[in-house]
């Protein structure tokens, strides 16, 4: 557990030393900033309109703003964890820093843990980024937390998982852009599979919607909380360090 | 203190090494010698546990390195051909982060990185970042990164390479001052390197073991024929190369004489005496009473290459020998 924690440590350090960490923060920073400004604006504008029209129904902001709001966090994710994840090995392999972290008395285990917790401490700092925009509506008026804080519960996950996937390809390569390539499309891919479920009904289609990570983050969004996703990305997560873990071993057979 | 047994490694189809076996005693330093692709880094990478064996065992400081890696990890100090350093880490943090990968304890952290520091001569760069460092320095960081946790065996591959001749001196004081309180293996392809430092050598080939001796004996073995470099120049105007070198050959014990070039009215020779002489008095002799300005006379360093073919034809004329 401590060198879980050391390497964890580490994993920071570097993240902040170098200029990945600001870039990701400010990134997010302006395009979220931007998301929130328009959403926000349009929930405006439609209020206004809908007084107008002597609407009796207050629109809801939870609805209105923070759900949108958080789908689009989901997808900027997609676009930052390739970033996030690619030097997680592929730059240990390309220093030759795994032959450190390969003869120090840690198991594998213990490497991988503390390299993808790292790496979602990061997002989960960007998320929080994120946040302080929608803390901004608690000053004007009285959304409900509760639905906020089970829609970045999902974020976390989600983010987990693709940083789990981008460990596993970050273990086959020692070329950094390579590994967000790679990572970028299979994010991309696991998102747009769901597509084919709006015309689809048959079994190919199902699988293939339910393998794609987005679709179960619309529970989330929406503030409920469903084992059922929860448990897919636990599993997704499991699978995505189990594959690291196993390609790591095999560095040592093939190296 | 380590013990390999019949240890192979085999990449795909090529065979890294193939079936070697020594020991080495605590508090030794042993040069592990080998052009490159000898195995001598894949060997280093098994004792290490970086990378397992195909076949046979290795035992170091008493545990078994395929099944005990964690033991065998939290007595053995590293250093790669390449340093594996976090270049954008200062000095002090990465070896706070080695230290603690290494098991050293919360409140003897401080204390073991000021000795590292002490003893690989590298305090005053402690606060630098270890990208900007020059390579002299980033090789004594390494170092110190391997010895921070005070490990039994040392392990250092190539500790020398890239280095100037100041820095490989000060590494090799270094590497001597470490000796006493670890044993020590190093490979190197240089053959000074061997000679300065180490007490025994381990000359491996193609995968497979040359020879195991003490360094005297190694260096015997190696002086059966003796081979100088001469440089003279004529007294009065420049010197007939052609026939100098007749000359020269005249001279009693010397077996071959090659010239090597002509320039500025000098010319450089390179003698060989017929095996089991010894020359250098009977040349300097020659080249006086031939009236030639000596400029130069020294023995010939040995390259390893030569070393190499000597070992392996040995061993082939003890084999046919019927000795084993």
């Amino acid at each position: 557990m401590r060198n879980v924690w050391t390497i964890w440590r580490k994993e920071l350090k570097i993240y902040f030393v170098s200029p990945i960490a600001y870039h990701l923060l400010a990134f997010t920073a302006v395009v979220f900033g931007f998301f929130f400004t328009v959403a926000t604006a349009i929930f405006v504008s439609r209020g206004m309109q809908s007084m107008r029209m002597g609407s009796m129904m207050p629109m809801d902001v939870n609805e209105w703003v923070i759900r949108p709001l958080l789908m689009n966090i989901s997808v900027i994710g997609l676009f930052v964890t390739p970033m996030i994840s690619m030097r997680l090995f592929a730059e240990e392999k390309f220093a030759g820093t795994i032959e450190l972290l390969m003869t120090s008395p840690v198991r594998d285990l213990e490497v991988i843990l503390g390299k993808w917790l790292g790496a979602l401490t990061l997002y989960a700092s960007l998320l929080g980024v994120s946040a302080v925009n929608l803390g901004l509506l608690f000053f004007y008026g009285r959304p409900d937390w509760k639905p906020i804080l089970v829609g970045y519960l999902g974020l976390l996950l989600q983010g987990g998982c693709l940083l789990a996937i981008g460990a596993f390809i970050s273990t086959t390569t020692r070329n950094q852009i390579v590994a967000a390539l790679i990572t970028f499309d299979l994010c991309l891919l696991l998102w747009v599979f769901d597509w084919v479920s709006s015309y689809e009904t048959a079994a190919w289609a199902r699988v293939m919607s339910y393998v794609s990570v987005l679709t179960h983050f619309e529970a989330f969004s929406k503030g409920v909380l469903d084992s059922k996703d929860v448990v897919f990305y636990l599993s997704f997560i499991f699978l995505g360090l189990f594959l690291t873990g196993r390609s790591l071993e095999s560095l040592r057979w093939r190296a | 203190m380590i013990k390999v047994e019949g240890l192979s490694k085999r990449y795909g189809r090529t065979l890294a090494v193939d079936n070697i076996s020594f020991e080495v005693q605590k508090g030794q330093i042993v040069g592990f010698l080998g052009p490159n692709g000898a195995g001598k880094t894949t060997t280093m990478r098994i004792l290490t546990c970086f990378l397992p064996p195909t076949a046979g065992a290795a035992q170091v400081a008493g545990y078994d390195v395929v099944n005990q890696p964690l033991e065998v990890k939290k007595r053995v100090g590293y250093l790669p051909e390449n340093p594996p350093l976090y270049t954008e880490l200062d000095v002090e943090s990465y070896l706070a982060f080695v230290g603690k990968l290494k098991g050293i304890r919360r409140a003897d952290l401080k204390a073991r990185i000021d000795l590292a520091c002490e003893r690989c001569a590298i305090e005053e760069a402690r606060k630098t970042i270890i990208g900007k460092l020059s390579k002299g320095y980033r090789q004594r960081v390494g170092l110190a990164q391997a010895i921070i946790h005070n490990p039994d065996v040392l392990v250092l591959d190539e500790p020398t390479s890239g280095l100037d001749p100041k820095q490989i001196i000060e590494t090799r004081t270094l590497i001597k001052k470490l000796a006493g309180d670890h044993t020590i293996i190093l490979s190197t392809h240089i053959l000074p390197a061997v000679e300065q430092v180490c007490e025994r050598v381990i000359v491996i080939n193609k995968g497979k073991l040359v020879t195991i001796d003490s360094l005297e004996n190694l260096m015997q073995r190696m002086r059966g024929a003796e081979v100088l470099l001469l440089t003279v120049e004529g007294r009065d105007g420049p010197l007939d190369a052609a026939q100098a070198q007749r000359r020269l050959e005249q001279v009693a014990g010397v077996a071959r004489v090659a010239l090597q070039e002509t320039a500025n009215g000098r010319a450089a020779f390179e003698i060989q005496s017929s095996p089991g002489r010894s020359i250098h008095t009977e040349v300097a002799r020659a080249v006086l009473e031939a009236g030639w300005q000596l400029q130069e006379l020294r023995p010939a360093a040995r390259n390893l290459e030569e070393v190499f073919l000597e070992l392996t034809a040995e061993q082939k004329e003890t084999r046919s020998g019927g000795d084993q």
